[in-house]
């Protein structure tokens, strides 16, 4: 079934990849054997993730990017998360309602997607889904993100680029110095740019960007989001912390920076009048500094030049050497999650052996032990059978 | 305990798609019957008004939804249902759809669109807890 699956989905089936999706999401047997060959195939694809608070336009400008996308030939998969209910676990997904553009184009392929119960703004199943994407030999693809507040960044662990929302009026200046989501974009977008107060979040986004330490660029970035991953990604943290120390250095060069599209060199000079970015940086080109793009996305407005600076970035990416980096980022990440579910899977089974987690939460509240012993006599044998294993590879 | 419960049946979460099709502005219904759904733990995609029968199909099969419910109330049911119909089954997904209708039928297309296919017509009326009795019996296991 999943072999028949798999043969019509890189064939290029439709209905196959939907179903492959399904199947992803419902964690329906089999699904694993599947994902794990669509690797093989899949790794070509560009990846953008819009992300923004509700309501300021990610449905609309994800339809219109997508018919920009397919005029210059590209196709496009689309995945668009929609919150879940925490009582029932129901979903409404609406986002399809506002991507109209493309009807009757099966090479734009939108799929909704409920984040059942996840926070971070995508469901577990999002990346899978990415892959089955990739692997059908899909162009472009855009995930658009639960609507977001200010946390919600898983999205920078799965896109290459993020575009960030941000509809005029969102607040003022103290929004933007606060931590979270306005860290992670790669561009902002002041959507709804016909509306009053847009000079406004423009100017404010900008002196956002030209206050940031001095490795913008996604790397510095992406440390947040990959850091609770603990893993060798150390540097993009050191530099965050290091320089905020120092905010204003770069303030003269950064004015370049903020004005709209020439602000490639804002970076490239920061970095070269900062002693210590020398031993760190030398194999770097240049960082990333983040753009503002206005759009009115209901009229198509802007979209050309948003396309353009998602290419740019790319480009970068691409250049700087950090798409690999971010591409091995996201590979241990992958790893990660999947030794994390699979342990917590092969505990779970444990537990139940033990009488069912009801009896351990009893045990516990007669207060014959408590939770971190029990984790304890749980983990035990796992990592006893793990340090008997004679000269393993792994 | 319960948690696992929970999360084994949200992984196997109906998905249902509610469509309204052709020039009928009446979405009223169409609403209700989403939130009753949503409220039910379905996942429920909502098509948006003045849908071509195309439109449907596509997102349909993109979505690959257990539970098609197309909401009338503009009595084209006779042209405009067999057309998605049809596409549905051009892409293989009529068979382990389950089509449902709600709006004003009357009773003699009522048996009509049951022997084209759809599994059961709602009128006016219906009580909501019975749609939704009738989409988790009758939702394909696939």
């Amino acid at each position: 079934m999943s072999e028949d699956l798999y043969d019509r989905l890189v064939e290029g089936d439709h209905r196959a990849l939907a179903r492959a999706i399904t199947n992803i999401e419902n964690r329906a047997p089999g699904y694993r054997d599947l994902v794990s060959k669509l690797y093989a195939h899949a790794g070509d694809a560009e990846v953008i993730g819009i992300t923004g608070s509700p309501g300021s336009g990610k449905s609309t400008l994800v339809d219109k990017l997508a018919v920009h996308y397919r005029e210059r030939g590209e196709t496009v998969g689309v995945i668009a998360v929609d919150p879940s209910s925490p009582f029932t676990g129901g979903a409404v997904l609406g986002d399809r309602v506002r991507m109209a553009s493309n009807v009757g184009d099966m090479d734009v392929f939108v799929r909704s997607m409920s984040a059942r119960g996840t926070l971070g703004g995508l469901s577990t199943a999002t990346s899978d889904a990415v892959k089955a994407l990739d692997a059908f030999g899909k162009d472009v693809i855009i995930i658009e993100t639960v609507g977001a507040g200010q946390n919600e960044i898983d999205i920078v662990r799965t896109a290459d680029t993020v575009a960030v929302l941000v509809p005029p009026g969102s607040g003022d200046s103290v929004q933007t110095l606060k931590a979270g989501i306005l860290e992670i974009g790669d561009v902002f977008v002041v959507n709804k740019a016909d509306k009053s107060g847009a000079d406004r979040t423009v100017q404010e986004l900008r002196e956002m960007i030209q206050l940031r330490p001095d490795t913008p660029g996604p790397r510095g970035l992406a440390s947040p989001a990959g850091g609770d991953g603990h893993h060798g990604h150390g540097h993009g943290d050191g530099h965050g912390q290091g320089h905020g120390s120092g905010p204003g250095h770069r303030d003269g060069h950064g004015g370049g920076g903020g004005h709209g599209g020439g602000n490639g060199h804002g970076g490239e000079h920061g970095e070269s009048d900062v002693p210590w970015a020398e031993d760190e940086e030398e194999e770097e080109t240049e960082a990333w500094v983040p753009r503002i793009v206005e759009t009115v996305a209901t009229k198509g407005e802007g979209v050309e030049e948003l396309v353009e600076t998602v290419d740019d970035h790319h480009a970068h990416l691409v250049e700087s050497g950090q798409l690999e980096e971010k591409a091995r980022t996201r590979t241990a990440e992958e790893i990660r999650t999947l030794l994390r579910q699979d342990t917590a899977g092969l505990l779970e089974g444990e537990v139940d052996r033990r009488g069912g987690m009801d009896d351990l939460v009893d045990a516990v509240l007669a207060d014959e032990t408590d939770p971190y012993t029990l984790a304890d006599e749980l983990i035990e044998p796992l990592a006893e059978c793990l340090a008997d294993r004679p000269d393993d590879g792994e | 305990m319960s948690t696992e419960e929970r999360s084994a049946e949200s992984e196997r979460a109906i998905r249902c798609l509610i469509a309204k099709v052709g020039l009928d502005g009446h979405d009223r219904g169409a609403h209700v019957i989403t939130r009753a759904f949503r409220d039910a733990g379905f996942e429920v995609i909502y098509s948006g008004l003045h849908k071509a029968p195309e439109e449907i199909v596509q997102a349909a099969v993109q979505e690959d939804v257990d539970v098609l419910g197309i909401s009338i109330l503009s009595g084209a049911h006779n042209t405009l249902i067999p057309k998605i119909i049809a596409g549905l089954e051009e892409y293989d997904a009529f068979e382990d759809t389950l089509l449902i209708v709600g709006g004003v039928i009357p009773d003699d297309d009522k048996e009509e669109l049951k022997e084209m296919g759809v599994a059961e017509v709602f009128g006016p009326g219906t009580p909501i807890q019975e749609t939704v009795e009738f989409v988790r019996e009758n939702a394909p296991r696939r």
